[in-house]
């Protein structure tokens, strides 16, 4: 019996239809818009301004905090202008946007393709450099890694989990990361597993890849301390709570981080990345993003440079279909529905996902007809059927009672409910001001 | 005869004994209220509604009662009349605060501002500006989705279907500020009702530059300052690419409204300017 | 190119709907109406029909006219309780009683309440339980299988299992000679339906089929089934242990009467049910409990309505304190 998470959990239809397409290097885009806020936490500060010049890899914004992240220049050239442009976040917000000349890098990169599997930074100098290079969780979250790295005082760090699971659908990203970049991840995971001072890793492969499970299996004999766990495919097996469940059967606390359960995760992409920072002295400026969906011409896996406008890249997959109903960031179940293809790709576009028309509504929304499928199917065994109402009607105080706060944002509630219950747009409001009465309490 | 006897007797003592005791115990566990408490309550009009920031008239009416001070209390609802009957209740004396009035600051209708995307979300315009910027090219403009229509405990509100945008209905209005908290935009404000209810705003909350915000709505302030410049009463303040009128400098002079390009301030209750009359050019004699 | 859409995420869906269920439910008891109609024919045949036809109509008339909402005839909820409604009367009732019993089940059984969604109790339970009491005989003349097939009002009628049981514990006889009672079914008889009773709750076996159809589709979870069938086993065969000439076993007390149309349908109501796993054990433990002590000490033969009835007051209260296994509550220490 295969191993996965115990509570709840829904299986969606996987459309991989990108599954397989080589990694395509895209050719480098004519203008950059970069965004100052792409990861959790702190918004970083611009040190440029218009007319400088840029190398590629070269520092253009830094990081304002202790949970906030470096940002590179993705290309060479020269900087336009610092302006608010529309972004994924459906508002506009400040971005460096910088008029592309030439391909210059910056010549502290090792732009070599030798694997260089011997690590001589300290874990000091590890956790340093992944900050420096501006490394952020790339499955998505876009938490910053040093400060994942960072284990508290207090606690210890007993195992390194990856995160192989690829559990959205249609995206398969990290499916060809693993297939074509095999050994840079594994040496990766040595890399984190140093700077944990961790002598075993796990990572988490789900089902529906064979042959990266098998590729990964045995490229993990040349490795020492890593190895490979094969999961049942079940949505959502790739938060790390889940993969944490799955992996070594251990549940989070309500409200604690992994570390509580001597766990840290990472995801593959962000893995290659340190890979990428510490063996290469790469920053983070670019990364795999699928673009895919039932009528897209050509789906595909793109290596694309952050800034690079959508548009670009639904272009080299084909051109928008015609009968386009969504464009959306990401997955499916937790990806977010854009409002224009002119923003920019960021370090957390794992994917476009362009839906037809046929499906792009939802279903018209019924009474609550109390048949307890949200319940069933919650990873983290809430009741979304009474979140729903309590944040409709503002009852915070029982909204926290009931744990709002618990809920990882998956979908699988809205995703179940035969009624077409918006259970999860009300859970979140009720997050957003359940959050803030909290935080205001420790003011 | 004696059943009906006995059965009145007895219950009629019976009745007697309860009453004698609720009364005895009435008495001794009473709390000691204020009994203007009571008075200054029954001149409240009743509403519940919040406006005054106290949770419920009682508490309003407690508040009365024990401050010192009641320059700061105003029941918006009950408005001048309610406050100095109330204050008179307790020998004290309050100055009449203008009459304020709900002002929905936004002119992007379906006409004037196109829709680019198409919303498919919870019906809740809390929700759906945290998904994004609207369904427009404007991000501070009017969801249309009634969050403020549902606040309205008075009727004062109703969304019209043709603009897309919520209608106040002022003469329902009691300004307790409902609608102001509902709306996730800041779109609404409470200002003043005016002399013969007239006013006049910038029916805009727009704070992109000027071209951006003319191409997502034709009826946006582009900030061109030109209504600034035109008031003699300093009454007007352009920051963040948006005008905005002081309504308690404002003269209601209406010299703004017509310099305006874009028409984006509005004036409310005023009569229709008069029709120019053409003087006819007389030919010259030569 | 058309406008794109922005909603918040998720943006698939399982194609799951309110309908599905429904229509799911009704197919689950297509075993059930054709033993009804293979043992009491024409009888079943006009209560089913009647029943439905008038629930339909019920509801459709209640939204137009007084509710003035929107129609909900479409979603297959008002057919289900009709049918329902039907499977728990006997097939020789006046077509007038069945109306009433309809409109009772979905006037105040349902949409007094607020429609599907809002109702404590199950309506097509109200109904049958209102008809109960209001009509007591016509309720309890329960007409003989395969003999009144073609005869509706005019069947003839027979004791059935529960009440053949009942009155000869009362007159002093022992269960084991009223097993071999002459007009006692035996246990392989009332598996397959050849015995008296209401129209739906004779066959066991088809209605069997109907519950690992339902478990197969996920319309339904196993806990309630499993903890109303369990109970009433547990119960009676420790009373049957205890005094085996007192009290019957556990076989004849759950293919008698209602039970296994009473576990599988009437009491995995979605509204009227509890929403988490542990909640519906209790919610069936006791339902079973119950049914046994108004069968076995009760005055009535049979206790299956009256038990779901209360148990769905209780619902509520079983939500509001049983809530469902939370992630994060149990700490296993594994090995890494």
């Amino acid at each position: 019996m295969l191993k996965t998470f115990s509570l709840g959990g829904v299986h969606p239809a996987e459309n991989k239809f990108s599954a397989g397409q080589k990694i395509e290097v895209l050719p480098v885009p004519e203008q950059v818009s970069v965004p100052i806020a792409q990861h959790i936490g702190a918004p970083s500060e611009p040190i440029v301004k218009k007319g400088d010049e840029v190398k590629v890899g070269q520092l253009i914004a830094k990081s304002t905090g202790f949970v906030s992240a470096n940002i590179h220049s993705p290309v060479s050239g020269k900087v336009f202008k610092v302006d608010n442009i529309l972004d994924a976040s459906g508002y506009k917000r400040q971005a460096i946007i910088i008029k592309t000349e030439g391909d210059e890098w910056d010549e502290s990169i090792d732009r070599s393709e030798e694997l260089v599997k011997e690590i001589t930074a300290t874990p000091e100098e590890i956790i340093k450099k992944v900050g420096e290079a501006g490394i952020v969780g790339l499955g998505g979250a876009t938490f910053p890694a040093h400060v994942k790295l960072s284990v508290p005082p207090g606690k210890t760090c007993e195992v390194l989990i990856l995160n192989g699971v690829e559990c959205e659908p249609y995206l398969t990203a990290d499916h060809q990361l693993m297939m074509e970049k095999g050994d840079e991840i594994m040496v990766g995971t040595q890399i984190l597993m140093k700077a944990l001072k961790v002598d075993k890793a796990i990572i988490g492969i789900e089902n529906n890849k064979p042959d990266a499970i098998k590729h990964m299996t045995d490229l993990a004999l040349k490795y020492e301390g890593i190895s490979i766990q094969a999961l049942k495919v079940q949505y959502p097996q790739g938060g790390e709570k889940q993969l944490i469940n799955a992996c070594i059967s251990r549940q989070i606390p309500s409200g604690k981080l992994p570390i509580e359960v001597g766990a840290v995760v990472q995801n593959v992409g962000t893995t290659l990345a340190v890979y990428e920072a510490v063996q290469k002295n790469k920053p983070l400026f670019e990364r795999i993003v699928t673009v895919t969906g039932k009528s897209v011409a050509k789906p595909s896996n793109f290596m694309a440079r952050v800034g690079t406008p959508l548009n670009q890249l639904i272009e080299a997959a084909g051109g928008l279909p015609q009968d386009t109903g969504k464009v959306i960031g990401g997955g499916p179940m937790m990806g977010k529905a854009l409002s224009s293809t002119d923003v920019p790709i960021t370090k957390g576009s794992s994917g476009i996902l362009i839906m037809p028309q046929e499906i792009a509504k939802r279903g018209k929304m019924e009474a609550c007809i109390r048949c307890s499928k949200c319940v069933s199917v919650c990873p983290m065994g809430l009741s979304p059927y009474l979140l729903m109402t309590v944040s409709d009607k503002a009852i915070w105080d029982r909204a926290e009672e009931e744990k709002i706060m618990d809920c990882i944002e998956c979908g699988s509630c809205s995703f179940t409910c035969p009624a077409n219950r918006p259970l999860l747009d009300y859970i979140r409001l009720g997050k957003g001001n359940v959050g803030r009465i909290m935080r205001s309490r420790t003011k | 005869m004696n059943v009906v006897l006995i059965t009145i007797i007895s219950l009629g003592v019976l009745g007697a004994l309860a009453a004698i005791i609720l009364y005895f115990v009435a008495q001794k566990f009473k709390v000691f209220e204020d009994p203007r408490i009571d008075q200054v309550e029954e001149a409240l009009p009743a509403a519940n509604c919040g406006g005054c920031g106290f949770p419920g008239c009682r508490a309003f009416a407690e508040a009365m009662v024990k401050s010192d001070d009641i320059s700061d209390l105003n029941c918006p609802v009950g408005g001048a009349e309610t406050m100095s009957a109330a204050a008179a209740i307790l020998g004290k004396e309050v100055s009449a605060a203008d009459p304020m009035v709900a002002v929905v600051r936004c002119n992007g209708t379906c006409e004037n501002r196109p829709r680019i995307t198409e919303y498919d979300g919870a019906t809740s315009c809390t929700i759906a500006s945290s998904l994004y910027g609207g369904d427009t090219g404007c991000s501070n403009g009017c969801l249309g989705l009634g969050e403020c229509v549902d606040a309205c405990d008075f009727n004062a509100m109703y969304m019209d279907e043709e603009t897309g945008l919520p209608v106040i209905i002022e003469d329902n209005c009691v300004s307790c500020g409902a609608c102001v908290d509902a709306c996730p935009k800041n779109i609404i404000e409470l200002r003043k009702k005016g002399p013969k209810s007239r006013r006049i705003f910038v029916s805009c909350v727009n704070t992109d530059k000027g071209a951006p915000a003319k191409k997502a709505c034709s009826a946006a302030c582009i900030a061109c300052k030109k209504c600034q410049k035109i008031c003699p009463f300093d009454a007007i303040t352009v920051e963040n690419n948006l005008a905005y009128i002081d309504y308690n400098k404002c003269k209601l002079c209406r010299k703004c409204v017509a310099e305006c390009p874009t028409n984006a301030i509005h004036m409310v209750n005023f009569p229709p300017p008069k029709p120019k009359v053409e003087k006819k050019v007389e030919e010259s004699a030569e | 190119m058309n406008r794109l859409t922005v909603s918040p995420s998720p943006h698939v869906h399982s194609g799951d709907s309110v309908k599905k269920n429904m229509y799911g439910v009704i197919i689950a008891l297509v075993p059930a109406l054709a033993a009804s109609l293979y043992y009491f024919g024409l009888g079943a045949a006009i209560v089913t029909i009647t029943a439905v036809l008038s629930c339909v109509f019920f509801e459709w008339a209640i939204q137009k006219f007084l509710l003035q909402n929107e129609s909900t005839i479409m979603d297959g909820s008002a057919a289900l309780t009709g049918l329902l409604l039907a499977f728990n009367m006997p097939t020789n009732l006046p077509i007038w009683i069945i109306i009433i019993g309809s409109l009772v089940a979905i006037g105040i059984g349902k949409m007094s309440f607020g429609g599907l969604g809002n109702n404590p109790f199950n309506p097509a339970l109200v109904g049958r339980v209102f008809l109960l009491i209001s009509f007591p005989v016509q309720m309890t003349l329960w007409p003989k299988p395969i003999e009144s097939q073609a005869h509706y009002l005019d069947a003839e009628t027979g004791a059935t299992p529960l009440s053949i049981m009942k009155e000869g514990l009362a007159n002093g006889e022992t269960v084991s000679s009223l097993m071999n009672h002459a007009e006692m079914p035996s246990i392989s008889e009332m598996f397959f339906g050849l015995s008296g009773g209401s129209a739906g709750e004779i066959a066991a076996a088809a209605l069997l089929i109907g519950l690992l159809f339902m478990l197969i589709r996920k319309i339904i979870t196993w806990h309630i089934p499993v903890a109303v069938i369990g109970s009433i086993a547990v119960f009676t065969g420790i009373l049957h242990l205890a005094s085996p000439e007192t009290y019957a076993g556990p076989l004849f007390h759950l293919l008698t009467g209602g039970v296994m149309l009473g576990a599988i349908f009437m009491a995995t109501d979605y509204v009227s049910s509890p929403m988490a796993n542990k909640g519906m054990i209790i919610y069936g433990i006791g339902i079973g409990v119950i049914t046994v002590v108004i069968r076995v000490f009760g005055a009535y033969p049979e206790g299956v309505s009256f038990a779901i009835l209360i148990m769905n007051g209780f619902v509520p209260l079983i939500d509001k304190y049983v809530k469902p296994k939370r992630f994060g509550e149990v700490v296993k220490p594994a090995k890494a």
